[in-house]
């Protein structure tokens, strides 16, 4: 069952075909955007996931005008003023160096979402196309590629992260390179699954008496089909990504000073805990808005997607 | 049965090796050279190379990793410590021991509050109490565990002194890190039960039950429980993992002498025996909880059990053996 | 004296999409011994009355909202809880329709059997696994596999041990939901045969709810024809199978393919079930009625007798027994 039927090359007997192919497709969009349209209704009946959603919007939106709203610039030092308690000046405080908490947190944020997306693209491109593959070509390669991502996550996530983060170094990218590796193998196993249920619909197997290669099948049929529920995977994985960025940076690897990230931020932190409340409190209070915002929304949108709840 | 377990023990053999590959590869690559790191700021060439060779960092990556793999099977050699000159087996045994017990009371009180809070929760769903579990369990979901370790220090080491910041004297230096590390575990436990038994509960052999006239708490317990505990074992097995490798934070924050803190140090040390070798071990605790896990599937779930039987003539002689578990 | 008698039972859900209107102010009776066919398309509320006569309607969302339900004239609607539930699988209990669904996975099923014994019999707990094994051989289980689980039983061998539990205890009142859809054709026969025998044997009346007028004809003495939560037409079952009068019924009929001629098409009843959560005004079979007037979607008709034992919810009956004399019925 591969795509190497070859038909003529004259349109005209393609076309019919290609014609109800099209129709076909567009009848499986229109359905499955249907129903994407009625699990996002019945998220926003979801008072809880709505309240998830504004405050991920709240964090999405500081981060992208962190320059507009941060009221100091985040590495702006001022040491006559270092450690300051939180006034009307500097709501959260200055740290060690007397930089303004506020800012370095709404600039946290930045970092987090710029290193968790970054992550996210990596991990989504190679483990989708290791999921592709693996899902089309079925069979021996297919076997070898699942059992490399079964090794894979053997390892537990962040231990693996700290490894590939240690002898990367830090940085932005170096970290997220090492919190992409550990989602790899899951969503290669989510675009496999996906990728085999997709194939055997009609419009695919019409694709490839029409003659289409294999790479265009999967790149026109089949990688569109997939997006919805990738989406969804996605949204569900941000908050592990957010707070494995944080423990990595927490433990001297992923994001380090000078750059504000919320992890790094409390372990510079950690040696005023008896004296200085506000620089250990803050920076954390960030990271458990962030995540609660996302657990309230994910729960939400797992809710939605449970046909079986629906009343 | 046997059978099964001798697979499943067999195939973490290409985990195990897969696993020490993928950490040896990630130290190959590694830019920081722990040949200067080692040697101090001034050193000749030659100096150089006798280290280089003396580390047997000079051999090609296959013929290293054959030697380490060998080692480890025939001599449990994790091979010696750049900085301590110590052998990384003694330091990984010295060490083993607390890590596991902070796993283990983390995940004991996990389970035996996890557990009853879950179930109140999907059984009175929509009521006070099951609203003020989800709020909370959510709250500590969300909270990172270094951050929480940070909270509970401030609160309980040094504003009220309770308990010891760090470093280990008597049963009160646990408290706070297996609090900090099985909070959020509680939490995610308590949210799995309630989903599992929300999920068990509108299945129509509990309504079977219900029509049997028995009461309600044998309806939940007998018939609920059991049914609801396959995801909440997973989902135990998964935490397990994030524990382990969790305690390379909560270890730090809290000065404890185990994985955790030894792994940080050669971290930073770039000692990559010791780093190999902490990963090695976590791994392979992981994945002997995991094996554990599997088995007791097989415990709870009959269907789960005669899949792993295998034979429909061992289904015959399981019966006695079963009887005492059906209950 | 009946043994039961449900008087204006009315159930609601309360669901975030609006009030489902399940069942809807419905009454009847009946004497011991007696088989009670409750018969109606998906939706009619059927299932819903026998868990109300159960009081196992879940809450929330379902609220059982008026009615009396009188079982050995006593008002079960108006017992505690606990008293409920010496009832339940004691004097009353209740087939359920899925039988790959209705046992618990991870229990062997003399024990699933035995429970039941246990809670109501005082028997301890050898001697009600005892009891089960019995009750096992009864529906025709060899007792050597009452240390199965249910995976490892086929459909119709896990409706056998669901019979048993409902039977283990011989109630006074037995609710068959749907008892055989879910089974093979050749299979429902075998279980139906047996729940007929074992109800002879224990003296067990009997609420059959079914749509299968054909397994009606062959178990019931009475018959209940059920439409969007009421009952339109009651009677025996010759009434019901002879005299019918409702036009729903004569509609059920119809659909049916006759046994005897051969007919190139059936006729089935025009349109759907109305939704429950917005019932048509008047008759809430009108808009699918073909002898539909006026005042039928004005004023739901009441209940009336039109002769002994037999009655019916329709403005026309009379009209239409003129019109058009019941010929085409019967099987």
């Amino acid at each position: 069952m591969s795509g190497d039927i070859k038909t003529s090359d004259s349109p005209a007997g393609d076309e019919p075909k290609r014609g109800m192919m099209e129709t076909e497709r567009r009848i499986d969009d229109t359905r499955r955007r249907s129903q994407m349209l009625s699990i996002w209704k019945r998220l926003c009946r979801n008072k809880l996931s709505i309240i998830g959603m504004i405050i991920f919007l709240i964090l999405v939106l500081a981060a992208i005008f962190a320059k507009q709203i941060a009221p100091y610039d985040y590495s702006a030092q001022d040491l006559t003023n270092a450690l300051a308690m939180p006034s009307a000046e500097h709501w959260m405080g200055t740290d060690d160096f007397g930089r303004d908490i506020l800012s370095r947190v709404i600039y946290g944020g930045r970092i987090s979402l710029l290193v968790a997306l970054l992550g996210i693209i990596i991990s989504l491109v190679a483990g989708g196309l290791i999921g592709v593959i693996s899902g089309y070509y079925s069979g021996t390669l297919d076997g070898i590629l699942m059992r490399i991502m079964d090794v894979i996550m053997a390892i537990p996530g962040f231990l693996l992260a700290v490894c590939v983060s240690a002898a990367l170094g830090s940085g932005v990218l170096n970290t997220a390179i090492a919190i992409a590796i550990a989602g790899i193998p899951g969503y290669a196993r989510l675009m496999r699954a996906l990728v085999m249920s997709i194939r055997g619909n009609e419009y695919v197997e019409a694709a490839r008496v029409c003659g289409q290669s294999g790479f265009r099948i999967m790149i026109r049929e089949i990688v569109p089909n997939t997006l919805s529920p990738i989406i969804v995977d996605t949204t569900l994985r941000i908050g592990a990504y957010i707070l494995m960025i944080s423990s990595l940076s927490f433990i001297g690897l992923g994001v380090q000073p000078p750059e504000a990230e919320w992890g790094s931020m409390l372990s510079a932190g950690r040696q005023y805990i008896r004296s200085f409340w506000p620089i250990v409190t803050f920076p954390g209070l960030a990271i458990m808005a962030t995540l609660f915002g996302l657990n309230l929304f994910g729960d939400g949108l797992r809710d939605a997607l449970d046909p079986r709840l629906k009343k | 049965m046997l059978k099964f377990v001798g697979r499943r023990v067999l195939w973490l053999i290409p985990v195990m090796l897969g696993a020490i590959f993928i950490v040896f590869a990630i130290n190959a690559i590694d830019p920081g050279d722990p040949v200067s790191a080692l040697l101090g700021g001034s050193y000749t060439q030659e100096q150089y190379d006798d280290k280089k060779i003396e580390l047997g960092l000079d051999k090609p990556f296959i013929v290293r990793y054959a030697g380490y793999v060998k080692d480890i099977v025939t001599d449990g050699d994790f091979g010696t410590s750049y900085t301590t000159k110590r052998p990384v087996s003694t330091e990984l045994v010295e060490r083993f021991g607390v890590t596991f017990k902070v796993a283990v009371i983390s995940i004991l009180i996990a389970i035996v509050l996890g557990l009853p809070f879950g179930i109140i929760s999907a059984v009175k769903q929509y009521s006070i109490a099951d609203n003020a579990v989800t709020i909370i369990s959510l709250v500590f979901a969300s909270m990172p565990g270094f951050w929480l370790a940070l909270m509970l220090m401030l609160a309980f080491a040094l504003n009220i002194k309770i308990f010891p910041a760090s470093g280990i004297e008597g049963w009160k230096s646990w408290v706070l890190p297996c609090l900090a590390s099985g909070l959020s575990f509680i939490a995610t436990i308590t949210r799995m039960t309630r989903s599992s038994m929300l999920d068990v509960v509108r299945q129509d052999y509990i309504r079977t039950a219900r029509a049997k006239g028995l009461d309600e708490r044998t309806v939940i317990v007998k018939h609920g429980v059991r049914n609801a505990l396959i995801p909440i074992i997973t989902t135990i097995g998964f935490q397990f993992g994030i524990l382990v490798s969790g305690s390379v934070i909560v270890e730090t924050i809290f000065s404890l002498p185990g994985l955790g803190t030894l792994m940080m140090t050669a971290i930073n040390n770039r000692d990559y025996p010791v780093i190999e070798g902490c990963v090695i071990i976590m791994a392979a605790l992981i994945c002997v909880i995991n094996l554990l896990v599997d088995l007791v599937y097989g415990f709870v779930d009959p269907q789960i059990m005669e899949q792993m039987k295998g034979s429909k003539k061992a289904r015959r002689a399981r019966h006695k053996t079963m009887g005492a578990h059906a209950l | 004296m009946s043994l039961l008698e449900v008087k204006d039972l009315t159930i609601h859900y309360l669901t975030d999409d609006g009030d489902v209107s399940a069942v809807n102010g419905i009454s009847f009776s009946m004497e011991k011994g007696d088989t009670l066919g409750l018969v109606g398309e998906t939706g009619a509320g059927k299932s819903t009355t026998a868990l109300g006569i159960m009081r196992l309607v879940p809450n929330p969302p379902g609220k059982i909202l008026r009615g009396e339900i009188l079982f050995d004239e006593e008002d079960l609607l108006a017992k505690p809880e606990a008293e409920m539930r010496k009832i339940r699988g004691n004097k009353i209990s209740m087939i359920f329709q899925d039988p790959m669904t209705a046992l618990n996975p991870v229990m062997r099923v003399d024990e699933q059997v035995a429970e039941v014994v246990k809670r109501h019999s005082g028997l301890n707990k050898s001697d009600s696994l005892r009891r089960a094994l019995d009750m096992l051989q009864t529906v025709g289980i060899p007792p050597e596999r009452g240390g199965d689980y249910p995976h490892q039983f086929s459909g119709g061998m896990k409706q056998r041990v669901v019979i048993a539990i409902a039977l283990a205890c011989t109630p006074q009142l037995l609710i068959a939901d749907e008892p055989t859809t879910a089974l093979d054709v050749t299979i429902q026969a075998q279980v139906l045969d047996m729940m007929n025998d074992l109800k002879q044997e224990f003296g067990t009346s009997m609420i059959l709810i079914t749509h299968d007028l054909g397994i009606v004809a062959e178990t019931c003495d009475k018959v209940a024809i059920m439409y969007a939560g009421k009952i339109v037409e009651y009677g025996s079952l010759r009434d019901i199978f002879k005299q019918t009068a409702h036009p729903y019924t004569i509609g059920l009929f119809n659909s049916l393919p006759p046994a005897s001629s051969d007919v190139k098409r059936l006729k089935p009843i025009p349109g759907l079930m109305p939704d429950p959560t917005d019932l048509p005004t008047g008759c809430s079979f009108h808009p699918r009625c073909p002898f539909c007037q006026e005042l039928c979607t004005e004023k739901a008709p009441e209940d009336k007798i039109i002769s002994p034992g037999h009655s019916i919810r329709c403005h026309f009956y009379q009209e239409l027994k003129e019109k058009r004399p019941v010929a085409e019925v019967g099987k």
